[in-house]
């Protein structure tokens, strides 16, 4: 019972360490507002500066990290589990790219600037269309999923690569790049509403697969003898992931390594359990998110430093790491 | 009493026929050796008789039910299905690995309850590997991984147990150890259907055979009486000289003269 006291201790740990990031969130920023006036502006009549700041800038920045670092660790650990492969992310079904590929069709055609939800509907639209085609592909197989993923992340990033190359004017290239580098700063709650509803519907098509990706542990022939229906699986799978991803990445660009890390560091502490490592993975991908954008806001940087390059400077060591593990680990 | 029957059944892929017109009835307490050279549609079969493959012609009846009439749960219930090289995909315990072989009887939500770990106590040392229980899955050796799969197996207590090349990759005293076990599971009511490449444990332990050539049902009927020279030399290609009965038969194999090609 080892692995039990492993989980629960995990568990504690983060229900422990998750509030006092989410405190250190609210308190930390550009603008330096002691505490005590910070939260006074909630008894003050409103709109007051510190109101503002607040309502407006740090909880939704705040939520936004959680929601989008928890549907990371949430569907990578899916796909994990799906594909029996520890190095399955999110990214690789396509989705990723195809909600960037829309976000920057809305950049690039200047809908961004006329209208403020026009990024986040045009990366749900790309997500959705960039997870139904490799779903029409891919469907058949594991492998085959894989190689569909692929397909359509390459023809996504053919996409991104034309809209660099004909950009209306360098400013619309920055402006497409900046967003690619993945951020949660700066994201109104209209924008947060818009994708929150499909985020949960991802969460809860995820929700009805532990039971299969547990019996996948056997194998897909010995799965499909007790009773898991690869097809629906599959499916369910997918389309979560197509759903919470592509709305995450809709609203927060291209965010690396979270959903490779976050199911690897949780699984050793669950004893492998593809069910189990689920919920300790999306809540550990929501603590790494908050906790890198917090340190995004402390270092004094001119330009304020992306999200999804602190991710990524943070988890290629940890890759290196994972290589050298793995090759201890096989003789 | 259990009773599955295969009506005609065949299975072509890619424009080959690799099962054709296979009809026989296997009942509770059989236990029936699938014998065949290789590629002589013993894996097809097997698959189709666990209802996870549909035949292309021909039906087969559980209890005079079509298996396809039955839910996939119902079915998961009722047989459970070893295939070839059962392997294990993450290094979870060994007894989580067998209580996955529970799942067909919970609910689809909730964790496993007292009885449910009861049930796994029991499979684990029926299997002799309750001290192993806390191990990875993935440390195990070849034999105890094998004994692991047929525990996980016989955890739900079906009625059918198919198992594809049981035998497969085990040393001798494993092999026999399985056979025993598989022979005691068919006495206590059970029928199991396993694929074998061994001859002499076949013919010891099995109550019946089934020999399969080149997708034809050339044979089948008690160990006794079906497990012939002529027949394996049907089948085999191969010469063979049967000695003593049940537990003390004994096969032994020769290549005939002349090359198989010339005859």
């Amino acid at each position: 019972m080892v692995r039990l006291a492993g989980q629960s201790l995990m568990l504690i740990l983060m229900v422990l360490v998750l509030p006092v990031a989410i405190a250190l969130s609210l308190v930390v920023g550009r603008v330096a507002i002691p505490i005590a006036e910070l939260f006074g502006g909630l008894a003050a009549p409103k709109p007051n500066l510190a109101w503002l700041i607040l309502a407006e800038l740090r909880i939704p920045r705040t939520l936004l990290a959680l929601v989008v670092g928890a549907t990371l660790g949430l569907g990578g650990a899916a796909l994990q589990g799906l594909l029996r492969n520890p190095l399955a992310e999110p990214g690789l079904l396509g989705v990723s790219g195809g909600a960037a590929l829309g976000a920057v069709i809305a950049i690039y055609f200047g809908l961004a600037a006329a209208f403020v939800l026009a990024i986040p509907l045009l990366g749900i639209a790309g997500a959705l269309a960039a997870g139904a085609l490799t779903f029409l592909f891919g469907r058949s197989g594991t492998l085959t999923l894989i190689l569909a993923g692929a397909a359509v992340s390459g023809l996504a990033g053919a996409g991104l690569a034309l809209a660099l190359n004909f950009a209306p004017s360098p400013y619309a290239a920055y402006e497409i790049t900046t967003w690619l580098l993945g951020s949660v700063a700066e994201r109104d709650w209209a924008q947060i509403g818009l994708c929150l509803p499909f985020i949960l519907a991802g969460w809860v098509c995820l929700a009805f697969t532990p039971r299969g990706l547990d019996l996948l542990t056997l194998g897909e022939a010995q799965a499909e003898s007790l009773g898991v229906n690869l097809g629906v699986l599959r499916a369910l799978v997918l389309i979560g992931v197509a759903l919470s991803v592509g709305a995450a990445t809709a609203m927060a660009g291209a965010i690396g390594f979270v959903g490779l890390v976050a199911p690897h560091l949780v699984r050793p502490f669950v004893g492998h359990q593809p069910s189990r490592i689920l919920l300790p993975s999306a809540l550990f991908g929501a603590l790494l998110l908050l906790a890198t954008d917090i340190v995004i806001r402390i270092l004094p940087t001119s330009n304020e430093l992306k999200l999804g390059v602190l991710t990524s400077l943070i988890g290629t060591p940890f890759f290196f790491w994972l290589v050298l593990r793995l090759r201890r680990l096989s003789p | 009493m259990t009773c599955l029957r295969t009506e005609d059944v065949s299975f072509k892929a890619g424009g080959r026929t690799l099962v054709d017109r296979v009809s026989l009835v296997c009942k509770s307490r059989q236990f029936v050796a699938l014998l065949g050279a290789n590629g002589a549609g013993k894996s097809s079969l097997i698959r189709m008789l666990t209802g996870l493959v549909s035949p292309t012609a021909g039906t087969i009846l559980l209890d005079d039910r079509t298996v396809q009439s039955f839910h996939r749960r119902e079915m998961a219930r009722r047989r459970a299905y070893i295939p070839q090289n059962a392997r294990v995909e993450w290094p979870i315990a060994v007894e989580r690995l067998v209580a996955l072989g529970l799942m067909p009887q919970l609910p689809a939500f909730g964790d496993l309850d007292a009885t449910a770990w009861c049930k796994v106590e029991v499979a684990l040392r029926q299997c002799g590997l309750i001290h192993k229980r806390h191990q990875p899955a993935d440390t195990l050796s070849g034999g105890e991984l094998a004994r692991a799969m047929l525990a996980r197996a016989l955890v739900g207590n079906p009625d059918i147990l198919i198992a594809d090349e049981p035998l497969a990759g085990l040393d001798p005293r494993h092999a026999i150890e399985g056979m025993v076990q598989l022979a005691g599971l068919a006495r206590a009511g059970r029928l199991v259907i396993a694929s074998i490449h061994d001859l002499t444990l076949a013919a010891r332990y099995a109550t019946h055979v089934a020999i399969l050539h080149q997708g034809r049902l050339t044979a089948f009927g008690p160990t006794q009486t079906t497990l012939t020279p002529a027949n394996i030399r049907t089948a085999f290609e191969v010469n063979a000289r049967i000695a003593g009965v049940g537990t003390h038969a004994r096969i032994d194999l020769g290549v005939p003269a002349e090359p198989a090609g010339m005859r």
